[in-house]
């Protein structure tokens, strides 16, 4: 076991607190540098949804995660910045200066959101961001001189210093990796700034907060803007990947799936978005393995245990029947969110450290470490 | 002027609908706490068992009626027990995901098994009309509005009135005082869930003649029965059901006398502004914040 002695604060801000951290986030990188000339290429297409998602899942976990304030709106946010990206780019604005716009824009009306959001807490804030993507969507559906409306927009190949990086290529993967991995080091940097320790009093706290001199509603003001421009940001990858969109693409199924990456992975860490964004994209292809093998699997483990063909071919049919199902999604969503709250609230991440500490402390873990503490007084009414 | 009437009444029926989703999330709201975002789902639920009691089975209206409405009270036990139990007292973020995922699941599950046709059940209002002078107004929409009405009143008395009711309130505002004094909140809060489901499926099965049953109704409208709960001020059963006519009447004023669009918004913006200028709706309780 590492014991790290701290002798002052700029020890205890360190990014990498010791020298294993440089080491398995450099292998990670290389990793990650060399993967688009070893994977497939749908790996690599899944590879980008996942920086994208990480990127809205860091996003969300600035505000969720960090400043305690639940937001079911990012889907609208980043409809924002794929929209700017799309409407600058009809008027031949090169990619950096749309790229910026985008962010700052949703930056903007993030913070336009922020302020009414001042007064509300909790469940109110949680309705207030649902209509306020609802609303979003329907201008983008009606305000058709500016967004096409319902036919949806397309987007050109986004052309970095003259030449052309089609959405496929190894380049465009590297940009959104690039984005991915300044947003991750930016959040942290902003994590262990004074505004970062302002958002982590707040979500503890507001009272107590607001009583120590930070001034709540300027810093929860600032987290909006923070996470809609980083969400505006990943936008404009996100409809370029996708080279058209339209309204119906931002619904509140995917704001659930942007709350859903940072649940999965872990509200307590940057750490979890990239996990649950890992978790999110990859259970797609994951869905159809299981659809087109898992009946052949399941009629094999049949006929080992001694039934005959005949029935082992009939389990098959019924197997691939009920696993083509329409919604079978959906209802493994559901399973999964509502396993993950009652027995894994901290998410993937929080798994991990469980069994890394299980290791370390081996024969003296002890359960209750991670336990979480049930609070029964508390009326959020009176709160 | 009588298409005002006329657009004020049918307004009024929809909203009566909201309504009753509304009184679901706020009897939960009221008791526990927690905000139940499968609401509409159990709504949807309960259009599907009265579905299968009158329309595949050929009970009688009324049976039916009352046997979906003890399926989907015992449904609401179970969803209680399940999935809401084990994580009263965390924070409610939450239970608010646990229950998103629950109506996530109770969707697929309905279109699984009872496809994704729209169904319709035949009942005793779904044909006829009254007449009043020019004024035509449908018996399924009546229906809706007496049942609300009726409803809200046996609700409201019974929160209000009787030792149950009182014990719900003294669970909601602290659960381990109530505890002390007797009340056992386990069992309070499972019969609260068992008739928010019950109210639930009243709403599902008046609602089957006016939108017919497929299993996104209820996703479709408990995203419109926000706005009611917020508007009456959530905790309000008297407020839910107001709050659900204004956005009902609002909704259908929006799309007979506005551009199309502002339909399905308007209801939206009304529930922003209400949180801007008074978060504690209109029947809602304001109390200072403590530490």
């Amino acid at each position: 076991m590492r014991f790290l002695f701290k002798t002052d604060y700029e020890d205890d801000i360190k990014l990498f607190p010791h020298s294993g951290y440089v080491v398995t986030y450099g292998v990670l990188l290389a990793l990650l540098l060399i993967a688009p000339y070893v994977l497939s290429s749908y790996l690599m297409s899944q590879l980008v949804f996942v920086c994208i998602y990480a990127t809205v899942g860091v996003a969300l976990l600035i505000l969720t995660g960090f400043t305690g304030q639940a937001s079911l709106g990012h889907a609208a946010f980043l409809a924002i910045g794929a929209y700017t990206a799309a409407y600058l780019q009809k008027y031949n604005v090169p990619f950096p200066v749309y790229f910026l716009a985008a962010g700052l824009l949703t930056g903007i009306i993030g913070a336009m959101v922020g302020f009414p959001a001042l007064r509300l807490t909790g469940i109110y804030l949680v309705i207030a961001t649902i209509s306020f993507a609802l609303i979003v969507e329907e201008i983008l559906a009606r305000w058709e001189s500016v967004t096409n409306g319902n036919e949806g927009m397309r987007v050109k190949a986004l052309s970095l210093l003259g030449v052309a990086v089609p959405r496929d290529s190894p380049t465009f993967y590297f940009l959104c990796l690039a984005v991915l991995v300044l947003t991750i080091v930016g959040t942290l940097n902003l994590l262990r700034s004074p505004t970062g320790r302002a958002f982590v009093a707040i979500r503890d706290s507001e009272t107590a907060a607001r009583s120590m001199g930070v001034n709540v509603a300027l810093y929860k003001v600032k987290s909006f803007a923070i996470s809609a421009a980083i969400t505006g940001l990943a936008g404009v990858l996100f409809a370029h990947k996708l080279s058209f969109i339209s309204p119906e693409m931002f619904t509140l199924q995917l704001s659930i799936e942007f709350i859903i990456v940072i649940l999965i992975g872990g509200t307590f860490s940057l750490h979890g978005a990239v996990l649950g964004a890992i978790f999110i994209v990859m259970i797609d292809p994951f869905l159809t393995y299981l659809k087109d093998d898992m009946p052949g699997i399941i009629a094999g483990i049949a006929a080992t245990f001694g039934a005959g063909s005949a029935t082992a071919g009939n389990i098959q049919s019924k197997v691939a029947a009920f696993a083509s199902l329409n919604g079978l999604k959906g209802a493994i969503y559901g399973i999964i969110i509502v396993l993950f709250v009652l027995f894994e609230p901290l998410g993937l991440y929080g798994r991990w450290l469980k069994i890394k500490l299980f290791f370390q402390l081996f024969p003296l873990y002890k359960r209750a470490t991670f336990k979480r503490q049930k609070i029964y007084v508390k009326s959020e009414r009176n709160r | 002027m009588l298409d005002f009437v006329q657009q004020l009444v049918s307004g009024v029926a929809l909203g009566c609908v909201y309504g009753l989703i509304a009184l679901g999330f706020v009897l939960v709201y009221k008791a526990t706490e927690v905000v139940n975002f499968a609401q509409g789902d159990l709504m949807m639920l309960g259009g599907f068992f009265a579905f299968t009691f009158i329309g595949m089975m050929g009970l009688n209206y009324w049976i039916g009626f009352a046997g979906a409405v003890a399926a989907m009270a015992l449904f609401g036990m179970l969803a209680e027990r399940v999935v809401v139990r084990p994580i009263l007292g965390y924070p409610q973020f939450s239970i608010i995901m646990a229950t998103i995922g629950l109506g996530y699941f109770l969707r697929s599950i309905a279109g699984m098994i009872w496809g994704t046709d729209d169904l319709k059940i035949e009942t005793p209002f779904s044909q006829g009309v009254l007449r009043i002078g020019s004024l035509v107004l449908a018996y399924d929409k009546l229906s809706v509005i007496a049942a609300t009405m009726i409803l809200c009143t046996l609700l409201y008395l019974f929160f209000n009135k009787t030792t149950l009711g009182t014990a719900m309130r003294a669970s909601s505002e602290n659960m381990l005082a109530a505890y002390y004094m007797g009340i056992p909140v386990k069992r309070v809060v499972s019969i609260v869930w068992a008739i928010s489901a019950a109210v639930a499926t009243c709403a599902g099965v008046l609602l089957a003649p006016i939108t017919f049953i497929h299993s996104n109704v209820g996703l479709v409208l408990g995203l419109k029965a926000f706005p009611a709960a917020v508007l009456g001020g959530f905790g309000s059963i008297p407020g839910a059901v107001v709050g659900g006519v204004l956005i009902g009447v609002i909704e259908s004023m929006a799309g007979f006398y506005l551009p199309e669009g502002w339909k399905d918004v308007a209801p939206y913006i009304v529930l922003l502004t209400v949180l801007v200028l008074k978060p504690e709706g209109l029947f809602g309780l304001h109390v200072r914040k403590k530490v």
